[in-house]
């Protein structure tokens, strides 16, 4: 069984792709909520051109394939603004962000929209301002009703990820190529990498499903009544 | 207390929705410790007239004044007003991710800044007066209409109102849940709590309020007191109303 000893071997170095991976993933997702939550907000609650600024950038990241937007990037757009000599994992990881706000933006827009006007009322008929109801009353509510499509990001942004592999990150699928090329053997080390991704998308949708479990409230956003 | 004090103060108020009039010049004065109750058909602006007083919509035109305070035009300090005017809705609108002490608890931490322990002390002692302490750590799904309703009465008292509007509170409820409602709004008037409540039920119109207040078309078309609106021969309107709500029921 050479094949299985030299996959033994180089599984070390495939799993030194995985921490890049993770990398891009977090800081993507993380990026994506801090510039989302707040886009979602401007969208709903902000005034006209502020709607219109969400609107054109929630247009403008969904609307281009992830390769494209990475070579934009990569080639254009940073270099351009005299960040040429920025790291492809930093490039990578705030794409990802980037293009994740867009679609989170639109998760937390929805998740807000639909907390009954009613909320607002309340808290504003006991003499809160506006900002104190949105942060103490509809953003719980909303990011209770946003969870379940945004545990959809995860999954999403971690197969976008391995795109990043064509602006040399060094995440999992560059190292599985390296490997490939370096040991001629190519479907079990792709499917080793393949496994990697599975597991990967399991463990973490399994951390989110609990999460939502635990912040979960009786009657609240079950749908089951 | 002087309790000819004029604690609230409706001057003139219109509001209309496109072409819509809804209120066409609504005046009156309200006294510490009265309860004033609005009766009316559907669609004369009941509802919206207390949303006036605490600018949830704000008037065209017109003015409210809280003890000796101008409340319309009072930009900011209309948080500061809101405390001071209660509110209660029909549909309850608790805050469904908070248990029913934390309901009460919220606005007292957030807009009173209250300490964590004076805060639920307090909110416990209000829960406690509508009667519905035992429910303090349930979640709004998980309360019947009058329990939830209760809470909100609660929630409304913690703030230490001058006023409170009611806005049809038992509407929403079936007649035994509508009983307990009232009860506790009976008791809070009763302890000289000054309410304005919309309501369609003419028992406890008749019973509680000081003054009934019938509009018709945006108007103030008849006010007086249960015994003079129901007896004096002068009045009419309010009784061909209740006729007519009689003679449907009887359908």
């Amino acid at each position: 069984m050479d094949v299985l000893l030299i996959l033994i071997d180089w599984f070390p170095y495939l799993l030194s792709g995985v921490a890049a991976t993770l990398g891009l993933v977090l800081s993507g997702l993380v990026l994506g909520l801090l510039l989302g939550l707040p886009m979602a907000l401007g969208q709903v609650y902000g005034s006209r051109p502020v709607r219109w600024v969400v609107g054109v950038y929630v247009w403008f990241f969904r609307g281009l394939p992830i390769l494209v937007l990475l070579f934009l990037f990569w080639f254009g757009i940073f270099p351009g603004l005299g960040l040429g000599n920025l790291s492809a994992f930093v490039v990578g990881a705030v794409v990802l962000g980037l293009r994740g706000a867009a679609y989170q933006s639109q998760i937390f827009r929805g998740a807000i929209q639909s907390v009954g006007e009613g909320q607002m009322i309340a808290a504003r008929s006991l003499g809160m301002s506006r900002l104190t109801a949105i942060r103490s009353v509809i953003l719980p509510q909303a990011m209770r009703i946003a969870l379940p499509g945004w545990s959809n990001e995860y999954p999403n942004i971690l197969t976008d990820s391995a795109v990043c592999y064509a602006i040399g990150v060094v995440e999992l699928l560059t190292i599985t190529s390296r490997i490939v090329t370096q040991t001629h053997i190519t479907m079990p080390i792709y499917f080793a990498a393949a496994g990697i991704f599975i597991i990967l998308n399991y463990g973490g949708l399994k951390v989110l499903h609990r999460l939502e479990k635990r912040i979960a409230i009786p009657g609240f956003g079950t749908g089951a009544m | 207390m002087n309790n000819n004090d004029i604690v609230l103060r409706v001057e003139d108020v219109h509001k209309s929705f496109g072409d819509n009039e809804v209120l066409r010049g609504v005046s009156f004065d309200v006294r510490r410790g009265e309860t004033k109750v609005f009766i009316g058909p559907s669609g004369t602006g009941k509802s919206t007239l207390l949303r006036c007083i605490n600018q949830l919509t704000p008037p065209d035109r017109g003015r409210v004044w809280l003890d000796g305070e101008e409340v319309t035009n009072s930009g900011a300090r209309i948080n500061y007003f809101r405390q001071k005017i209660g509110m209660v809705f029909q549909n309850f609108f608790l805050f469904d991710h908070l248990t029913a002490l934390k309901n009460v608890e919220l606005a007292l931490l957030r807009v009173r800044g209250m300490g964590r322990a004076e805060a639920h002390e307090k909110a416990l002692t209000e829960l406690r007066q509508v009667g519905i302490e035992d429910w303090a750590d349930h979640y709004p799904a998980e309360l019947s209409g009058g329990q939830a309703q209760r809470v909100s009465i609660a929630r409304a008292l913690a703030m230490d109102p001058d006023v409170i509007l009611f806005d049809e509170p038992t509407s929403a409820l079936d007649p035994e849940l509508t009983r307990e409602v009232l009860e506790v709004m009976k008791r809070l008037a009763q302890q000289g709590m000054t309410m304005l409540v919309v309501t369609h039920e003419m028992g406890f119109a008749c019973s509680v309020a000081n003054e009934i207040l019938f509009m018709e078309h945006g108007l103030v078309a008849e006010q007086g007191s249960p015994d003079l609106l129901l007896h004096d021969p002068r009045f009419t309107r309010m009784k061909d109303f209740i006729g007519r709500i009689d003679s449907r029921m009887e359908d």
